[in-house]
């Protein structure tokens, strides 16, 4: 219980992505599912790292530069279309999005 | 002995924080608190040795990713409420399938996991940031380069989606034009 093993680092991450997960299933705020997506990404981070550490190999550290790479431009990218669409529709609520619904 | 007290301490903050972000219906809330999470996430990095982690994800989460939310707040109208349904039955099962695989994947994990030989082993005598240059410079160079040039999409998409009417431009217009301009613009307001 007081050595921390790589089991630890996975729960917590695992803890991590089910508070994101549910966060992305139950929001219909837009804000806040980009705040869940944020938690999804970060919980892969820890796992990332803490099986570096315990293998002694730096490709996940890698892995998790390139994930907070990739999170940085999607948010930009993400509030760039969420101003679009309220200043077009007054709102930023997930069910009125459906104009590309067949 | 330390880094048990810490790895719960931390776990038991980020944790917390994180159910607050999901929960809370103000948006200011869900802000403070996801950047306060982003913050002791960055204690992970530090137990685990990996301190160039921990400062980019200080500098870039909590600096750079936070000051955009709070930037495209503004823009929203965030205290009303949005109706939100709960109790959905297909989000339970959904839920509780994906965190039974995620349990017994982590439990095979280290099972699996004792095969496994480091690719880029830790280099003896350098730095953890020394270590990530090393490699990053010479096995990842590619996908260094494309993150920098998705950056660089991901910047001018940005500013395309939200800079519209951007062809109005105050340098190329006579003094006339801007006055006839600031004339409308007063009208508007006053109206």
């Amino acid at each position: 219980m007081m050595e921390i093993g790589l089991n630890h680092y996975l729960v917590l991450s695992t803890i991590l992505f089910a508070i994101g997960l549910i966060g992305v299933m139950r929001r219909k705020n837009l804000l806040m599912l980009f705040f869940a997506t944020e938690i999804l990404l970060n919980s892969v981070n820890i796992a990332f790292a803490a099986i570096s550490h315990y293998y002694g190999d730096l490709t996940g550290q890698m892995f998790a530069f390139f994930v907070i790479a990739i999170a940085a431009s999607e948010v930009a990218v993400g509030l760039g279309l969420l101003v679009v669409w309220h200043k077009r529709h007054n709102n930023i609520d997930l069910d009125s999005m459906s104009t590309m619904r067949g | 002995m330390f880094e048990a007290i810490a790895f719960y301490l931390f776990a038991f903050l980020t944790i917390a924080m994180f159910y607050i972000t999901v929960t809370t219906s103000q948006a200011l809330y869900a802000l403070t608190a996801l950047a306060a999470g982003m913050i002791f996430i960055s204690a992970f990095f530090f137990i685990l040795g990996a301190d160039f982690l921990g400062a980019v994800q200080i500098v870039v989460y909590s600096g750079a990713v936070m000051a955009l939310y709070a930037f495209g707040m503004m823009f929203f109208d965030t205290t009303r409420e949005v109706k939100e349904k709960n109790g959905n039955k297909y989000l339970v099962t959904g839920l509780a399938t994906i965190s039974a695989i995620l349990v017994v994947l982590i439990f095979a994990a280290p099972i699996v996991g004792d095969n496994i030989t480091a690719l880029y082993p830790v280099t003896e005598g350098a730095g953890n940031t020394q270590e990530i240059g090393i490699v990053l410079f010479t096995k990842y160079l590619v996908p260094f380069e494309l993150a920098a040039v998705m950056l660089l999409v991901a910047m001018v998409s940005g500013i395309v989606l939200a800079g519209k009417k951007m062809d109005l431009s105050l340098t190329l217009m006579s003094d006339a034009e801007i006055t006839d301009m600031k004339k409308e613009i007063n009208k508007k307001v006053l109206s």
